[in-house]
Order: C-alpha cells, then structure tokens, then sequence
C-alpha cells in the first residue's frame, strides 16, 4: 500500500537523537516498599531513570516487575500500602532550578500535576465518570487550572482537543458509554493535553483495545508528540511494541531497571540475558519461522527475593557469584557499544567481580552481538 | 490411558453453517445480536486451527457453541460427520468428554479453595468411572507429567500457590483427565506473563503432535497464530473474512481486513519507523449490521456493490478462501484492490 503510506508517512518526524535533549524528569534511586515491618516488600529498589525533552521512552517488564509502581511513585499517586521509602524525583522547568516532586508543598504539587505531568491510565477507558457528559469532563479539567478562562473558552478548547485526537467536536455531547472503547481512550488522552504538558505518561494505554484500534491511537498519539513536542513515558509488556515506537528502552525486573538503552540497541544488541530472552517471548510475524521457548521459569516472589541477581534462577548464563553479588547498573563489556547505554549483569562488570573475589567471566557471544 | 493418536487429517468436529444470534434485553427492543453468522470449519485430528479477529468478533462463541455451551441459532455441529444434538443427559456427557474447553483466565477458571490433587481427582473420576487408589493416583501423576509439572511438588498445591503459567498448565491437565478428541482453547495465554505464554503454547502443540488431539486455538494476536496454527481462520463481525494455511495468510494477506490486521502488529523490524496505516472507523454494531460486506464502511476500496451484496467465500489458490469482492473479477461493479493485492504487503 505505498502510495498511502507516502502520504501518511511525511508526517515531520525530528530527528531521534536519545539523550540528545535536556533532561525533563530525573528519577533518582526510588525505592518503593509495599507493607510494613517482616511483611514488607520492596517492590522498586533504588531505580535510576532519565527522561529527556521530546523523547519517548519505553518501560518494559512483565506483570509485577513494578513498572506501574514507578510512575505512581514518580508522580506521587501511589496509594497505601505503597511507601516511598528513598529517593528523589526531579522535575527541569522550562527556566529555573529543578524541584524534587516528592517534596513539593500540596499546593505547589496541585499546580505542577497535569500542567507539567500529565497521565494517561491503564484501563482509561473506566476512569471517565459515566454520568457527566465528557465535554464537562473535559472543560472541568481546564478550569481547575486556569480559572480564569471563560466559559466559551473553555468549551472551544475542548472542541479542539476532541478535534485534535480525532474525534468530531460534536461528541462533546456524547456520554461516555456512548463512545466505543477507541475513543473514549482518545478522550482521556486529549483530556491529559488539555494544558500542553511536557511529559506525559501512558500506563498501557493500549492494552484493552484491538490491534487496529492500537495502531490507529499510537499513530494518533506519534503525530501529537511531533506536533507539540511533549516527552513520553510508554509502559506496557510488549516489547515489540515499544522497539517500534520508543527511543530509548528501560527493561525492568523485579523492581529494577535490568537494561537501559536506545531501542535500536536493545532490539538488534541486547547486553542482559533478560532482554534476550524477553525478545525471543515474541513471535515474529515476518521472516523465518524459528522454534521459540519463552523464558524457563516463572517471576520471582517479590517477597522473598534471592540474595543476589534475581533473575539467577531463570538465566541461562548464570555463574557461581550471580548467586551472591547484587548487579548494578553499569556500562557495557562489549568494545564499540554506545558508552551511555547501561546493563545490570555480572557478566558485563569485570569491578563487581573482583570486589567479590569471584573469577574473571567472559560476555558470552549472544550477549555481545555486534 | 491411550497414547495412539487418531489418523491425521481425519476431520473430527465440523461447523457447518453455525450462526448465534443472542436476543437484546429490554422490554421494547425487538432487536438481535448478530454474534456469529453463518461459520463454516473443519478442525482435523492432530492439527491446530487458529481464530483471529477483535473483540466482538464472534470468535468465543464460536468456541462456545462447539462446546454447547449454548444451542445454536442454526446451522449444525458435527462430530465425526454425525450432528451433535444432545443438550443433556448421557449423550450430552459423552459429548463433553470429547471436546473439552480452556478458558482465557487460570486465575478464575480454578476453585481457590481446592488442591490440584482435588480439581485432577474429580476430572478423572467423573470422566473415568471406577477409577480408584493407586490406579487413580497414577492417572493423577501422569496427567501432570504430561503438562510439565512435576507431580510431587504440584500436587498438594492450592491455585494461589502457583503462578498464572503453571495455574493453566493444571486447567489443560483438568481438559486432558477426559482424553478429549478436541481441545477449544479461548485465548488460553493472553493473560499470562508475556516470558512464559511460549511455554504454554508449546505445551499445546507437543499434546497435538504426541496425542493427535485437534485443537481450536482463539487468539487476537495474528503473530501468535501464524507461530501455532497449520490454519487460520480470520473472523469480522461475526463471519468468516478468509481462511487458509496460517503462513499464507499471515504473509500474503488477501482480504482488506486481513492486511489491516497484520499491517497493525506490532513488529520491531519498523525500527523508528513505524507503519501509519491511516486506518479509521470503529467496528460495525452487532445489532444492525451493515449490509452487504460488513468491513465495508472500514474499507479503502469499498464499492457499490461491497454495500448491498455479501461476498461469498470464494478460492484463491491452494486452500484459501476468502470474502471479498475484490477477488470476483467477473462480477460487474468489483472493486479494485489495486497494488494492494499484487505487492501483498510483505516486504514493508
């Protein structure tokens, strides 16, 4: 179908540089514990994460590995039993010095909360109130920010963003269980824009909708970033999904970040046996048919994690001190790899190692393809 | 217990026709869901058939219906070329053990308050009457064995104890305690945790192979079909779209509907690049559906005649069939799939 990809395709698309812009949010050893006292569980364990201006980034991991937890933390939405036990959130205003979210005053944080971040939830579909119609849901939003606005203004703001998000303006009447699922996703994602914020974060946006309606959304939502320029936090278990979308992959297990690089590189060189084996969990829908097994095993118990790399017990790579040393983020052993790229896995870090006492390991070949 | 599998290729449960229309609830509504309409398939012994399509599609019901979960509003379901009439009694049961269903969801489809020894136990002894100490307690290990669990460690477990993979390892092992001839899997790994859902569906393919059991694998995920199935079945609407051997039609889509599909998976290979398919339009109701091919109002190259007439299933090469006016050259007013159909999409 060439011809209609050449015209849909053209759209502006900038350059992807990760990396390459100012950092918007800097997440800085979050640790998040679910509980109390013996019963507790850490569900988040000191993650490190950086977004940049206009970037999308991708947050992958199956169910459990605390995904969703990081961004409700990041955001301070998490609810009880959820504790944030350490770390800081930065936020980089436009001017002015960075503020640490997770110490903002109530008001200071009623004001930055959809203004600067705006989120999109999984199962978006639910959260409209079904007894309001959606364009006072929509306006209700821009006057709790900017109470100011007049009333014509507000309603022809919603028009627009119902408009912008492919929805014709006179739905603004419609009730929410008059919409299918597709579009009442697409009004919650055209409610999260409402005040232009510069990151927004999707939580599955996409999961509870078909292929199609999926495609049709993520084309909507790509041509929105080109447009207006905002930062993504994508989350979702599909990491085919995510290597076509995202700039920049972050692979989380068991309440860590694993592997944290652009997606080109985690698709065609991943470095942690993890994301090999998260990659081979997919079958291709093109190419050669191979024989796939998924990965042996099953997640940990976040409640009673092992003592040294979680992922041990599941790896086929595994060496006597994975066992016992706790793998921390640090650069690649692969000669020629991008410096800024990150993986937490004995058999890059020849430093943690040694610390150990533990023999010198080589990077096995599949993970240090070229 | 019986490892012989039955003669490939010998056709074992056939939909013939199969249509279910639910009825809408109110008091003034006349109306009806138009869920399934007029499926045809055929699954063989020792072959996988997949059923793609959206939600709403008709796919479940289908499996549903081949169940007897609920009568049909017509058409017929034949085993072994005789057409299955019982809805209860003995007959009934005897049904059941040949076709058994796996549902969607191990964390809802297993009793939180029994054992896997208690859920197995039942099973066999319901489906193998007079079974009994150790001979029972055999069949139980070797059920287990059989989906990959170790027994020992298994047995005594309570569903809360196991994770999603290893809870629908026992729901297949529950299925298999019948020795069905069919198993009706409805998205048996869509809710599992992605690293394990391959397991599963290996698990179901080496009991095809090993046991010769025809399975009926209902998925959304088209990746996954081509991965599994010999076949596919693509279902819009509550009908058939195309059929065919699951690499053709994953590779070589011939229906409008089929190539939006796979053109809209995911695939990593549109590296930062990825497909704009300018698709629009939502799925048609089920109430009123439209006339004639009901992708029609979603089609690009939707004619006059896509809107009053319904496109038969019609051959176009080796064991595929499919829907579309596009492919009836000789019928006056065909619309034109144009480059669509000669570039097919693959190399994209």
């Amino acid at each position: 179908m060439s011809t209609t990809d050449d015209l849909t395709r053209d759209a502006l698309r900038p350059p992807r540089a990760p990396g390459a812009g100012r950092p918007v949010l800097e997440i800085r050893g979050l640790a998040v514990d679910y509980g109390y006292g013996t019963r507790r569980v850490h569900a988040l364990r000191g993650v490190d994460l950086t977004l940049h201006e206009g970037e999308v980034l991708g947050l992958a991991g199956e169910s459990g590995c605390g995904k969703s937890t990081l961004v409700y933390a990041a955001t301070r939405l998490l609810a009880p039993p959820g504790l944030i036990a350490a770390g800081e959130v930065l936020y980089h205003p436009e001017v002015g010095e960075p503020v640490d979210i997770l110490r903002l005053a109530d008001d200071e944080l009623r004001a930055s909360r959809w203004q600067d971040t705006a989120l999109v939830f999984q199962g978006a579909m639910n959260s409209l109130n079904p007894v309001y119609r959606v364009g006072r849901q929509l306006t209700d939003t821009i006057a709790a920010h900017r109470p100011r606005s007049t009333r014509a203004e507000r309603e022809e703001r919603a028009r627009e963003l119902l408009r912008m998000v492919g929805i014709s303006p006179e739905r603004i009447r419609s009730f929410p269980h008059q919409l299918s699922g597709g579009m009442r996703q697409r009004v919650m994602i055209a409610m999260a824009l409402a005040l232009e914020p510069r990151v927004l974060i999707m939580d599955e946006p996409t999961t509870a909708l078909d292929v199609v309606m999926q495609r049709q959304i993520l084309e909507q939502i790509m041509q929105l970033r080109d447009r207006l320029g905002f930062a993504v936090v994508f989350i979702t278990h599909d990491v085919s999904l995510l290597i076509e979308i995202a700039d920049r992959i972050a692979i989380m297990y068991a309440g860590e970040v694993v592997e944290d690089a652009a997606a080109d590189d985690v698709y065609r060189r991943p470095r942690h046996p993890y994301s090999v084996g998260l990659l081979h969990s997919f079958p291709p829908l093109h190419g050669p048919r191979r024989e796939l097994g998924g990965i042996p095993g099953s997640p940990p118990d976040m409640g009673h994690l092992p003592a040294g790399c979680p992922f041990a017990d599941r790896c086929g790579f595994v060496v006597d001190a994975c066992r016992t040393v706790h793998p921390t983020l640090v650069s690649t052993a692969v000669p020629g790899d991008d410096p800024s790229r990150q993986v937490a896995c004995l058999r890059h870090d020849r430093a943690a190692l040694a610390a150990a006492g533990a023999p010198e390991v080589e990077v096995p070949a599949a993970l240090a393809v070229r | 217990m019986s490892d012989t599998p039955a003669p490939p290729d010998d056709v074992v449960l056939e939909a013939v026709g199969l249509t279910k229309h639910f009825p809408v609830r109110g008091l003034a509504s006349h109306g009806v869901v138009h869920a399934v309409d007029g499926v045809d398939l055929q699954l063989r012994a020792g072959q996988v058939l997949a059923l793609v399509g959206e939600s709403g599609s008709g796919k479940s019901t289908v499996a549903r219906l081949l169940a007897r979960l609920y009568p049909q509003t017509a058409g017929e379901v034949l085993l072994h070329g005789r057409p299955v009439t019982a809805i209860k009694g003995r007959a009934f049961r005897a049904y059941c053990r040949t076709a058994q269903m796996i549902f969607q969801d191990p964390f809802a489809s297993l009793n939180p308050v029994h054992t896997v020894r208690y859920v197995l136990t039942r099973a066999l002894r319901i489906h193998h009457r007079g079974l009994r100490g150790d001979a029972l307690e055999a069949a139980l290990r070797e059920l287990l064995e059989r989906v990959q669990l170790n027994p020992d460690a298994y047995v005594d477990k309570f569903p809360h104890e196991l994770s999603g993979g290893q809870r629908q390892r026992v729901a297949i092992a529950r299925a298999l305690a019948a020795e069905p001839e069919v198993l009706l899997a409805d998205e048996p790994i869509s809710m599992l945790d992605v690293s394990i859902r391959l397991g599963v569906l290996n698990l179901l393919r080496d009991l095809r192979d090993r046991l010769g059991i025809a399975i009926l694998y209902i998925t959304h995920d088209i990746a996954s079909a081509r991965y599994f199935a010999d076949r596919t079945h693509v279902m819009y609407a509550g009908r058939t779209v195309e059929t065919g051997d699951s690499e053709s039609v994953t590779q070589a889509p011939a229906h409008p509907y089929t190539q939006l599909l796979v053109r809209s998976a995911p695939d990593p290979e549109h590296l930062g690049d990825p497909v704009r398919t300018g698709a629009v339009g939502e799925p048609p109701s089920m109430v009123d559906p439209p006339a004639g091919c009901r992708f029609h109002p979603r089609c690009p190259f939707a004619a006059e005649l896509c809107r009053t007439r319904r496109p038969e299933l019609l051959a176009i090469g080796a064991g595929r069939e499919v829907a579309c006016w596009g492919y009836a050259a000789d019928e006056p007013g065909a619309p034109d799939l144009g480059a669509a159909t000669a570039t097919q999409e693959v190399a994209r």
